[in-house]
């Protein structure tokens, strides 16, 4: 037993100095290589900010709370857009919180966008994953037009177009969802700021 | 372009890449152990650590230094937790609490990531990249050295050594993973994952204030995948749009878990002289993955459950721009290799989705398995395999030439039973307690399967979770910690132990009555042992968990 501790004492001898150097090469070095790289894409490496006039407002890739009958709402999120507290809800399938919450929602839409029930999408009615999805489906987006429209004294065709901008189709033409960022879309929208 | 069109493209581009670097990234791994040559910056680390790299060591001296780095490891890492205020770039946070502390040096040691924290209102940017991102690469290069070994046991005959762990170790750090990440955490950027030292606060345009959050996010990502640890930079996980942009990031993630894995078992077929018998191997890990993600994506994609009957879809905890497909195929894959990243809500997902994802974990982590862990995993089940085949047919089980006798049998037999005794003797304790029920995020049978999600993940180094159970009292910190610790380095020394046996064995030469292990029928026999093994220990805590649910949560 005591030849065992005495080897393993030696051993993490060796073990403190390798973590040590290894730790500078994996910890410092290698983070610092990206992070000058990074400096030749300083949109991409610093969060991807959208400004508006200059002066930036959010991250082209993060969602923000749009409140009021002006904007394009976001998805709902299990933690109101903080962007220091990324979560999604975690409630279950076939939590009772969960089927509530959907229901509130689904009313909520079709009442203030003045369509049936059975009209609204599913990603107007769910949290998203980190709470902080930029993007909603061309569906939702599409159901909040004439409402946008009308609250900004805009004709249909011309906020028709402005989501249409701001539409990605699938990457590559096949990876993932079509989706329009919400962000990039009330920015857009005439008069926004 | 339907969906279903979308998904199985993904799916087929998927394969592609792994089919594209399989034998390169395979072949060049296999040099990269058995190499005489030492690089100008390898030699230097072995001279600080006073260590001689042409030195060999037995079983014994392997797992002696391989204990002693990883004790070392949690000790520094711990002292990174509980110090950060210390350090630069700390964001103004104090040092984590201890218990905290210990459970998540030890989930990053073992390669589980497990996180009872979330990390941008926990962790300062040194903290990250000191702490976690060398782990991320160092307890992966650990995994991928006792891979080498076991591979080394079969490879060599008669032979009192399996090679130096310090030289896998340093090897598998600087010439396979660390070039590696390097391109991955670059492709990252490209993509919009961010790699900066602060923190923006903006005047969100509908009014009130948003932090922008920063951090070294790029380079930690690309070995969080790689490296199959899995934990967040944020507590969102992959499904945070700084770590996971869009749908082609989301697509390198999933290649990157399971690029080395994959391509492990062509290195496993070079160095023991039968390819063959590596991609029998990689078809067993194959059918278990496809299987997995066939049933996962039939629930997801098929709105099972009530709350995607409520919604008309099981978005839920799941993005946009990954939609169900994409979601799937990372839970699936995250789930199969030990890795635990999540670009979706798992607690969020179907009985049906979730209880898949679960069980797939059950399985052992070897569908493809973490880095070095899969194919060691894999490993023994074959070796479970021709012990079951040669009790059928009363001969002595041989694998590659090497007699499965008696001391190899029992290393075989406590590996299979260790983890799964952890994570029953886990569940069962915590549901005991009085308090658990209240760290539920959930009521009913999904509640319960909370609880059995955290230990088999814990135990099975994965990370991922049923992310509404709270896991922040200190019973829960230390018994997962303890799960983490003991799932990981009992098999790792049973394994190295395994290895020195199966080495100092002379080769027995092929006959007629030699069971063909280079076969589709034999990778038939290790998917339907690895199946078996963890359905018998298993299917009881299941069927009180999500298969309840399913069935009591059926649409009406």
């Amino acid at each position: 037993m005591t030849v065992v501790i005495r080897d393993l004492l030696r051993q993490s001898l060796a073990a403190v100095r390798v973590l040590l150097v290894l730790t500078v090469l994996l910890g410092v070095l290698y983070p610092a290589a990206v992070w000058a790289v990074g400096r030749v894409v300083p949109d991409r490496a610093d969060g991807s900010l959208l400004r508006v006039d200059g002066v930036a407002v959010g991250s082209r890739l993060l969602g923000q709370a749009f409140e009021g009958g002006q904007w394009f709402h976001p998805r709902p999120s299990a933690n109101d857009y903080d962007g220091l507290a990324s979560a999604p809800s975690n409630l279950g399938p076939s939590n009772p919180d969960l089927l509530a919450a959907i229901r509130e929602r689904r009313a909520a839409v079709a009442q203030e966008d003045g369509v049936s029930p059975s009209a609204v999408p599913a990603d107007a009615v769910t949290a998203s994953g980190s709470g902080l999805d930029p993007d909603i489906s061309p569906a939702y987006a599409a159901l909040q037009v004439p409402r946008v429209a009308r609250e900004r004294g805009l004709d249909e065709a011309t906020v028709r177009r402005l989501v249409a901008e701001a539409t990605s189709g699938r990457q590559l033409g096949f990876l993932g969802e079509p989706t329009v960022n919400v962000l990039e879309l009330n920015a857009s929208l005439p008069g926004a700021d | 372009m339907s969906d279903t069109v979308s998904g199985l493209l993904t799916i087929a581009a998927l394969l592609t890449l792994l089919a594209v670097v399989y034998v390169p990234l395979g072949d060049h791994m296999a040099r990269v152990f058995t190499s005489t040559r030492h690089l100008r910056v390898e030699r230097a680390l072995y001279r600080v650590g006073g260590i001689d790299p042409d030195a060999e060591q037995s079983a014994r001296g392997y797992v002696l230094s391989l204990v002693a780095f990883s004790v070392v490891s949690i000790v520094l890492l711990l002292a990174i937790l509980v110090g950060q205020a210390a350090l630069p770039w700390d964001r103004g946070l104090p040092g984590m609490p201890w218990d905290m502390a210990v459970n998540t040096a030890v989930s990053f040691v073992t390669n589980t990531n497990w996180q009872s924290y979330a990390g941008e209102s926990t962790l300062g940017f040194a903290t990250q990249a000191l702490g976690l991102t060398v782990q991320n690469v160092v307890s992966a290069a650990v995994g991928l050295a006792v891979a080498v070994a076991l591979v080394r046991g079969f490879a060599r005959a008669e032979s009192s050594t399996l090679g130096s762990f310090w030289v896998d170790l340093v090897r598998g750090t600087v010439r396979v993973l660390l070039p590696l990440a390097l391109v991955a955490a670059v492709l990252l950027l490209l993509g919009g994952v961010v790699q900066n030292l602060s923190d923006v606060t903006v005047r969100a345009l509908g009014g009130g204030t948003q932090v922008v959050p920063g951090g070294l996010v790029a380079s930690q990502e690309a070995v969080k995948q790689l490296g199959t640890n899995g934990g967040g930079f944020f507590n969102a996980n992959s499904a945070h749009p700084f770590e996971n942009p869009t749908a082609l990031t989301n697509l390198l993630q999933v290649f990157l878990m399971l690029v080395v894995p994959v391509s492990l078992t062509r290195t496993f077929g070079t160095l023991v002289g039968s390819r063959r018998q590596g991609l029998v191997l990689l078809g067993a890990m194959g059918v278990l993955w496809a299987g997995a993600l066939a049933v996962t994506t039939w629930a997801e994609v098929g709105g099972q459950g009530q709350a995607a009957q409520a919604a008309g879809a099981a978005m839920e905890g799941k993005e946009t721009r990954f939609g169900e497909w994409a979601s799937a195929l990372f839970a699936v894959s995250t789930t199969g290799t030990s890795t635990g990243a999540v670009n979706a809500s798992h607690d969020s997902m179907s009985p049906l989705g979730g209880g898949t994802v679960m069980a797939h974990m059950m399985l052992g982590e070897v569908s493809p398995g973490g880095v070095g862990s899969g194919l060691y995993g894999i490993l023994v089940a074959a070796i479970l395999a021709v012990f079951v085949a040669g009790l059928m047919v009363g001969r002595t089980p041989e694998l590659l030439g090497k007699k499965i006798g008696s001391r190899e049998m029992t290393y075989v037999a406590l590996y299979t039973l260790v983890v799964p005794a952890l994570v029953l003797v886990g569940i069962g304790t915590a549901i005991a307690l009085p308090s658990t029920a209240d760290a539920m995020g959930n009521p009913g049978g999904h509640g319960f399967s909370e609880v059995v999600y955290a230990f088999t993940s814990a135990a099975n180094n994965n990370g991922s979770a049923f992310g509404g159970i709270t896991v922040t009292s200190t019973f829960f910190q230390l018994t997962l910690a303890a799960a983490m610790l003991l799932g990981r380095f009992v098999p790792i020394v049973l394994v190295v132990l395994l290895a020195g046996s199966l080495a100092r064995q002379r080769r027995v030469p092929t006959t007629a009555g030699t069971l063909p292990t280079a076969t589709l029928l034999f990778g038939g026999l290790v998917v339907g042992v690895v199946l078996l093994v963890s359905a018998l220990t298993f299917f009881p805590t299941l069927a009180l968990g999500p298969v309840a649910e399913a069935l009591t949560g059926a649409p009406r």
